[in-house]
C-alpha cells in the first residue's frame, strides 16, 4: 500500500487481515501484516477446486483483497493497553549503549529516558519468532545497523534506523543493543508461543540488575 | 549431516515470525509418501549428502525418491521413486552423490514424532518440531506406525528386499531442470532496461553460500534505476531478492517471514522441486512468464499428483488383502 512507516496504513492492514480471517476462504494459507502492507498466501489448487474462478485463481484472491479493503474500515480495532515490558540498560546487558550515547553527546541516562518515554506501536513481527519491530524511536536516537553480524542474546533490545526490537531468540544480528529484558517473548511450548502480536502497544521500563536477576529466576 | 523431519509446512503462523519450512521438494516428498501407501502430508526425512545410515528394526515398505545418492540397502543399490519392501535389519546407505540436492525417505504409516503448532516440520531455530527440534543424529531411534500389511509375506526367502514392479514417471516436473520460470515482482520495473535483459538472457551459478533458507545466486551485477530503500514485507518460498551488491537471492523453505530487500520476481510454485534439486555450481536460466501459466503448470502438476495417488492407492489396497 505504500513504501513507508505509517500508523495508518499499518492499521488499514491489520484491519484488512482482521477481515480475511473472520471471512476466510478455502486455500487461504497464511497471511501477514508489515509495515504497509498485507502478504496473503494461498494454495491456487485448492481455490480453484473449490470456486471453479472463470478467470486466474490470482484474480480471484485479488478480488477478495479488493473486499477486504473495502470493508476494513467497518473493522472494529480494539484500543490495546500498553504492554510494559522492564529492561535492564546495564552492562553486561547493553554492549553498544555507551557508544551510542558518546556519538551523540547524550548521557546513558538521557538515551534511557529517550528509549523509555514513548509508548511504541508493534508494527511487525518477522525475521525470527517473535520479533518485533517496533516504532519510531526518537531521531536523537536512531542509529543504523551494524555492518557484519554479531551474536545477540535472547531477550536484547536493540535498535536499528527509527525501529528498536526485542530478539526472542539467541541469534546473529545487527541491530544496536541497548538493553535486555528477562522477560521470554518467545516460548515454543506454551498454548501462545509469542508473546507480542502486530498492533500492540509497547512501553519499556527500566529496572536494574539486581531487578534483572531477581526477574529472571521468578520466571 | 543434515537430516531432517519434514513434512509439506507450518502455515498459518507467518504472522508470529514463525516461517513455513517444510520439505524443499514438495513434489518429490509427495511422491515418497504416495509410494508407501501414506497421506502426502506424512512425515518424511529429508537427507542431504553425505547423508545418514538406517538401520531398519522391522520389516516394513520404504520409498526414496528426489536426488540420487545411490542409495544402497545391504550394500546393493536400489532404485529411486519405486515402493521397497524391506526386511528387518536391512541397512540402508548413501555412498555417493549422483545427482539432485536433496533425497526423501518414507515409510509405510510414517514416522512417530510429535507435531509442533499442526506440523512435523523441524524448524532448528525454534528446536521445535520434527525430531526433538533438531536435525537427526548418530544412534537417534525413530519408530514408525504399525502396518496392516504382512510385510515378510511379500519377501522371497533369502532376500533381504524387494523392489515393487511400478515406478513413476516424473518427467514433467525435473524437464530442462536449469530453465526456471518466474513472474515478475514488485520491485522488477525498478531493474535498469539494461539488467532487465541480464535478468533473462544471462545464466546465473548458485553460489556454494546456498542452504535451506535461500539460494545466493552469481551473475553479472543487477542495478536498480531508484535507490530508495524498502519497508520490510513479507515474502515467500520463491521470492527472489536483490541483495545490495547487485546479486540475486531466491528464497527456499526455511526462508525468513518478511524480508526489505527489493522483490525482482517470485519463481512459480511448479518450478520449486526442480529448483530444489539445483546444487552449487550448477545454472539457472530464468525465463518469464504470466500467472496465468503459472497457475496452469501447478493445476498440472497437482493433476499429476492425483492420478498417481489413485493408482498407488489401489495397487497399495490389493496388497493389504
Amino acid at each position: 500500500m505504500g513504501n513507508q512507516i505509517s500508523e495508518g496504513l499499518n492499521q488499514k492492514a491489520l484491519a484488512m487481515q482482521q477481515w480475511l480471517l473472520a471471512h476466510p476462504f478455502e486455500g487461504l494459507k497464511d497471511c501477514l501484516v508489515a509495515y504497509s502492507s498485507l502478504t496473503v498466501l494461498y494454495n491456487p489448487v485448492i481455490i480453484k477446486k473449490h470456486y471453479q474462478p472463470a478467470n486466474t485463481v490470482y484474480a480471484w484472491v485479488a478480488d477478495r483483497l479488493q473486499q477486504a479493503f473495502d470493508n476494513a474500515s467497518q473493522v472494529k480495532t480494539e484500543i490495546r493497553d500498553v504492554i510494559r515490558i522492564p529492561v535492564c540498560y546495564e552492562e553486561p546487558f547493553a554492549p553498544d549503549l555507551a557508544e551510542l550515547a558518546r556519538q551523540r553527546h547524550l548521557t546513558r541516562e538521557e538515551v534511557i529516558h529517550l528509549h523509555t518515554a514513548p509508548v511504541y506501536n508493534v508494527y511487525m513481527i518477522g525475521f525470527l519468532p517473535g520479533f518485533s519491530y517496533l516504532g519510531e524511536v526518537n531521531a536523537k536516537i536512531a542509529a543504523p545497523r551494524k555492518e557484519h553480524p554479531v551474536p545477540v542474546q535472547a531477550g536484547s533490545v536493540g535498535i536499528a534506523g527509527s525501529q528498536t526490537g526485542i530478539y526472542p531468540l539467541n541469534s546473529p544480528g545487527g541491530w544496536q543493543i541497548v538493553g535486555r529484558t528477562p522477560l521470554r517473548l518467545f516460548e515454543p511450548f506454551v498454548p501462545e508461543p509469542v508473546k507480542l502480536e502486530t498492533g500492540d502497544k509497547v512501553q519499556f521500563y527500566a529496572i536494574t540488575k539486581n531487578e534483572f536477576m531477581e526477574y529472571d529466576q521468578r520466571l | 549431516m543434515l537430516d531432517t523431519i519434514q513434512d509439506l509446512g507450518r502455515t498459518g503462523y507467518s504472522r508470529l515470525g514463525i516461517n513455513a519450512g517444510g520439505v524443499m521438494d514438495r513434489y518429490a516428498a509427495q511422491v515418497a509418501n504416495m509410494l508407501v501407501g501414506n497421506d502426502t502430508g506424512e512425515a518424511v526425512i529429508e537427507i542431504h549428502f553425505p547423508g545418514a545410515q538406517f538401520l531398519f528394526e522391522q520389516n516394513t515398505l520404504i520409498s526414496i525418491t528426489g536426488g540420487d545418492f545411490n542409495a544402497l540397502l545391504n550394500d546393493e543399490p536400489i532404485p529411486l521413486w519405486h515402493p521397497v519392501v524391506v526386511r528387518k535389519n536391512a541397512v540402508l546407505h548413501f555412498p555417493g552423490l549422483q545427482s539432485g540436492s536433496r533425497c526423501y525417505l518414507a515409510v509405510h504409516g510414517g514416522f512417530c514424532v510429535n507435531k509442533w503448532l499442526n506440523s512435523y516440520s523441524t524448524h532448528l531455530k525454534a528446536g521445535a518440531g520434527g525430531f526433538h527440534g533438531r536435525k537427526l543424529e548418530k544412534g537417534d531411534e525413530i519408530s514408525f506406525r504399525e502396518s496392516r500389511i504382512y510385510f515378510a509375506g511379500l519377501l522371497k526367502p533369502g532376500r533381504e528386499y524387494e523392489v515393487l514392479k511400478w515406478q513413476v514417471d516424473t518427467g514433467n516436473t525435473y524437464r530442462h531442470p536449469n530453465e526456471i520460470y518466474m513472474i515478475k515482482g514488485n520491485e522488477w520495473d525498478q531493474l535498469t532496461e539494461s539488467s532487465q535483459q541480464h535478468m533473462v538472457e544471462d545464466n546465473f551459478t548458485i553460489h556454494p553460500f546456498s542452504d535451506r533458507m535461500g539460494y545466493q545466486l552469481k551473475g553479472v551485477d543487477l542495478k536498480r534505476s531508484i535507490d530508495t530503500e524498502l519497508v520490510s514485507s513479507g515474502v515467500s518460498f520463491g521470492t527472489i531478492q536483490l541483495l545490495p551488491n547487485g546479486q540475486l537471492i531466491v528464497l527456499m523453505a526455511d526462508h525468513q517471514t518478511t524480508g526489505g530487500y527489493p522483490r525482482i520476481g517470485h519463481v512459480i510454485s511448479a518450478h520449486l522441486p526442480k529448483l530444489a534439486q539445483l546444487r552449487p555450481s550448477d545454472c539457472i536460466h530464468f525465463k518469464i512468464t504470466d500467472i496465468g501459466t503459472a497457475e496452469d503448470l501447478l493445476l498440472a502438476q497437482q493433476q499429476e499428483l492425483n492420478i498417481l495417488q489413485r493408482a498407488c492407492t489401489e495397487r497399495l489396497n490389493r496388497m493389504v488383502c
